[in-house]
């Protein structure tokens, strides 16, 4: 109903709630602000009285106070009032934040009493999906069943180019879901999990790195291929570039690596030339990755594929490929920017540039050391600054880093939602925005107004592009990869199709669980007769020491030497 | 004994004090309430107010120690410190803060730990005693010196290796329990045997070589040699004199991590997925959960005091000479 849609956008300026989407709802949503205020104001009051009669606050109604931005239309109907042009709301409203909720559920977890019980609605919730959450131990196990009241929903008739030919189709048509009951078990440690997804106890897993060689092998021209182990097995793999990006940021508020001269932009370029991702993919990733071209990752409108897409201060576009440039292209424009061999030629000093970083694992080392050699290519010496995430924040925070590496996992498939991350008004010092780097360029910021409200467009297109073009030459990042997933699954598993922004795939899975039953029987026949070698060999170590304590009761009592000789 | 029992107890409270006292301080050198904050509110998109509003609800929009801004009692009363401390010392440990209660959660994940913790150290007593008592009973021959081979290996190999080798062989090779879980009910036995079994094979090489020398101590002594002189069977005189009077040190050792067994094992429930206390405090600290960390280092070095003081009391009762004043 849509009261309860409009109920829910009233909680997220709930005084007792801490929602964090109000900050970015209240700049476009018209009244959140106030609304949350005057929540506020009221709340401060029940709460008040309520310390005064020795009781807890009472249950704040939030349909006593109206919100102007937000109305019911009809029964079925609502409206949301938009302060200027927000079309990035649509992909808002399908995230959790905006789930409806009923007044009588936000009224029955108020209960007095409930909350010491742990009786919450993020522990028990409420919905209309086609699951219901029977089980909830996140420390454990997850359970949901079929939701008997879900209303009438069909798996798709059309899909992608290829998705027929998958088999991804078979089931068009058919009502949802499929599969009756799912469960989740948390395993903490990658080595059981792995172990247990091989025996079949698991429908389906990703590939952590320790088990990665045991999954996948690559092929000469760099192909993905399942292991004859997994082959066997009928596990099949899909891989999908994750809508996010892995970047190695300039703090652009530095006097030497950041700024916006010439001098500074080249050095900028020159270590983007440099630092070879594609080596980093290769050895820290095994190759699951792609080496960013700029701050949008495929699937993202407005992302180039393609000699389009490539950024020309870094790479070729060679027999249809692109081609990181020489480190010789590096060091000339490292020499035109005055540090020529690593030397900085004003001051006749070696040029040293620390990065910030949370390192903590034992693995990290080989990653630090590999960065310093690339910096090396340039005779740049790099000192690392690692900490931890808390201090590193603070560090950010205060434009107090030098180069840092960070990431975006997308929000919602817009690239608004990336290109925001080098948009100048947004920057980390000056306002606590997600730019990280603290770039600010005029042209870039004007281009990013004028784009972010677009419609998908060939207009809007040419305005990233344009965008893209600034971000190549200014260099605030270097551009670092867009990570891949790796997802394996079973032969009993079907209608398995990445969808990365997606959270409501699951209603369209579809399981075979007599194939299931057959492999796992069969795989997991338990071996006794090592227990039976384990037995004997015990009995045949401990016989001799019977035979010896028995012989030993029996025999006559023999004074030792030393009372002999007395005697 | 009762007057010893309160004077104890007057003495664990400046201890509590101070424990709680270094928790909070090493806790706050690291974190800040806005990390806290930030932490909680998901890190994208947060904002100043919403950090703000996030430590008033919380609590912790006032100063750690110290409040300059009070008056007299005040200055220390109205501090983050004071508010979350006083409350522990009636075990009322508060929400934490994604807002569940505590208490509760305690009292929920402290028995998968407890279905672990309990049978490794009743049958990991039983192996140990047992094996230590056979290497002593045939001390100095070819079965002793190649027990306490096996012993030293056993006690020199790491937990870790034990967890994984142990999921490895029993569950992957040979597949005879699951490799992880748990689940409660009938079917629990399953998924705890082979933790257990991991667990106690783990202890017997230090707990057996300490063990052994204990008994073989004993054994040289003269009421050993009477009791033999008067013809008992080895066995019995191993068992029913031997261990009897080697019972005070194992004793020392046993009763003083009996409490702390609530407090579950961090490795262990954390490869076999055990949804115990092991890993509460590991999962808050990641969280930068100060309600919880506070709480479980209090609740540790209570049941370590209360450890400490069964010890003494168990003392009087394996031993008639022994009298608490």
């Amino acid at each position: 109903m849509a009261a309860d849609y409009v109920y829910q956008i009233k909680r997220l300026a709930h005084p007792r709630l801490q929602s964090p989407i109000l900050g970015i709802m209240s700049d476009y949503i018209v009244d959140l602000k106030d609304y949350a205020a005057r929540l506020d104001a009221v709340n401060q009051g029940l709460a008040a009285t309520a310390e005064q009669a020795g009781e807890p606050p009472p249950w704040l109604d939030l349909r006593d106070y109206p919100l102007a931005g937000v109305e019911v239309v009809d029964r079925y109907s609502y409206r949301i009032t938009v302060q200027g042009k927000y079309p990035q709301l649509r992909y808002w409203l399908a995230m959790p934040f905006f789930a409806p909720l009923p007044y009588e559920v936000d009224r029955f977890y108020s209960q007095p009493g409930l909350a010491e019980r742990n009786i919450s609605l993020d522990w028990y919730p409420v919905g209309t999906g086609p699951y219901r959450l029977t089980v909830n131990n996140p420390n454990r196990q997850m359970v949901l069943e079929r939701n008997p009241n879900f209303h009438h929903e069909t798996y798709p008739l059309e899909g992608m180019p290829g998705d027929r030919e998958a088999g991804l189709l078979d089931d068009a048509g058919k009502p949802l879901p499929f599969i009756d009951r799912v469960v989740y078990s948390l395993e903490k440690e990658t080595i059981p999990y792995w172990n247990k997804f091989l025996q079949g106890y698991y429908d389906a897993s990703g590939i952590s790195s320790d088990s990665f060689d045991q999954a996948v092998s690559m092929g000469g021209n760099g192909e993905v291929m399942l292991t004859d182990e997994l082959l066997a097995k009928g596990i099949q793999l899909e891989t999908a570039v994750n809508t996010s990006t892995f970047y190695t940021g300039f703090n652009m508020l530095d006097p030497v690596i950041g700024g916006y001269s010439e001098r500074q932009r080249k050095l900028r370029q020159a270590i983007s030339i440099a630092f070879d991702y594609e080596e980093y993919i290769s050895i820290f990733a095994n190759g699951r990755g792609i080496p960013a071209q700029g701050p949008l990752p495929p699937g993202i409108f407005g992302f180039r594929n393609g000699a389009p897409g490539i950024n020309p201060y870094v790479y070729d576009w060679v027999n249809g490929k692109p081609h990181r440039k020489g480190i010789e292209d590096a060091r000339r424009l490292l020499a035109e920017a005055g540090y020529g061999h690593g030397v900085d030629s004003r001051s006749g000093q070696p040029l040293t540039l620390n990065l910030d970083i949370t390192a903590s694992g034992p693995d990290d080392k080989a990653r630090l050391d590999w960065y310093r050699k690339q910096f090396k290519k340039l005779d740049i010496q790099l000192v690392i600054r690692n900490t931890d995430y808390n201090r590193f924040q603070d560090k950010m925070r205060k434009g107090n880093a030098q180069i840092f590496m960070w990431g975006w996992n997308a929000d919602y498939p817009d690239p608004e939602n990336f290109l925001f991350l080098l948009y100048g008004p947004n920057s980390k010092v000056s306002s606590s925005g997600e730019n990280a780097a603290n770039y600010s360029n005029p042209e870039f910021d004007r281009l990013f107004d004028q784009m972010k409200a677009m419609s998908n467009s060939p207009e809007r297109q040419q305005i990233i592009d344009r965008m893209a073009r600034i971000a190549h030459r200014d260099a605030p990042w270097l551009w670092g990869m867009h990570p891949k997933s790796f997802s394996l699954f079973h032969s009993w598993f079907h209608n398995v199709r990445p969808n990365l922004m997606a959270n409501n795939s699951l209603k369209y899975r579809r399981l075979d669980p007599q194939l299931r039953e057959q492999k796992r029987a069969a795989w997991n026949k338990p071996v006794l007769w090592p227990l039976a070698v384990i037995v004997i060999l015990l009995v045949t170590a401990l016989l001799p020491a019977v035979i010896s304590y028995r012989r030993r009761e029996h025999q006559a009592p023999q004074l030792d030497e030393a009372v002999r000789e007395r005697h | 004994m009762l007057a010893y029992i309160v004077r104890r107890v007057l003495y664990a409270i400046p201890i509590l004090i101070g424990v709680n006292l270094i928790t909070f301080v090493l806790f706050f050198v690291v974190n800040t309430p806005d990390d806290m904050a930030r932490m909680q509110l998901g890190m994208k998109h947060v904002t100043p107010a919403a950090i703000e509003k996030w430590k008033r609800a919380h609590g912790y929009d006032r100063p750690l120690l110290y409040n300059d801004r009070r008056q007299g009692l005040g200055r220390v009363t109205d501090t983050i410190f004071f508010d979350k401390s006083a409350r522990l010392f009636a075990f009322q440990f508060g929400q934490a803060d994604d807002g569940r209660d505590i208490a509760e959660d305690i009292r929920e994940r402290m028995w998968p730990s407890l279905a672990i913790a309990l049978p490794v150290l009743l049958v990991g007593l039983l192996v140990t005693i047992s094996v230590s008592m056979l290497l002593a009973f045939f001390r100095a021959t070819y079965i002793d010196f190649a027990g306490v081979v096996i012993l030293v290996v056993l006690m020199s190999v790491s937990s870790l290796f034990y967890i994984i080798g142990g999921q490895f062989l029993v569950g992957k090779l040979l597949h005879l329990v699951p490799i992880s879980g748990y689940q409660g009910g009938i079917d629990a036995w399953k998924f705890i045997i082979l933790p257990v079994i991991i667990g106690v094979v783990g202890g017997i090489g230090s707990g057996s070589r300490w063990y052994r020398t204990l008994f073989l101590e004993e054994i040289g002594k003269d009421y050993v040699r009477t009791a033999r002189a008067k013809g008992l069977a080895e066995m019995r005189v191993l068992f029913r004199h031997v261990l009897r009077n080697a019972l005070i040190p194992i004793l020392t050792g046993v009763v003083v991590v009996l409490p702390t067994l609530f407090m579950g094992s961090l490795i262990m429930e954390s490869f076999f997925g055990i949804p115990g206390l092991g890993s509460y405090t590991i999962d808050a600290i990641r969280a930068q959960d100060f309600a919880i960390v506070r709480s479980m280092v209090f609740l540790g070095s209570v049941l370590y005091i209360l450890g400490l003081l069964l010890t003494d009391i168990s003392y009087t009762l394996v031993d008639p000479r022994v009298r608490l004043s």
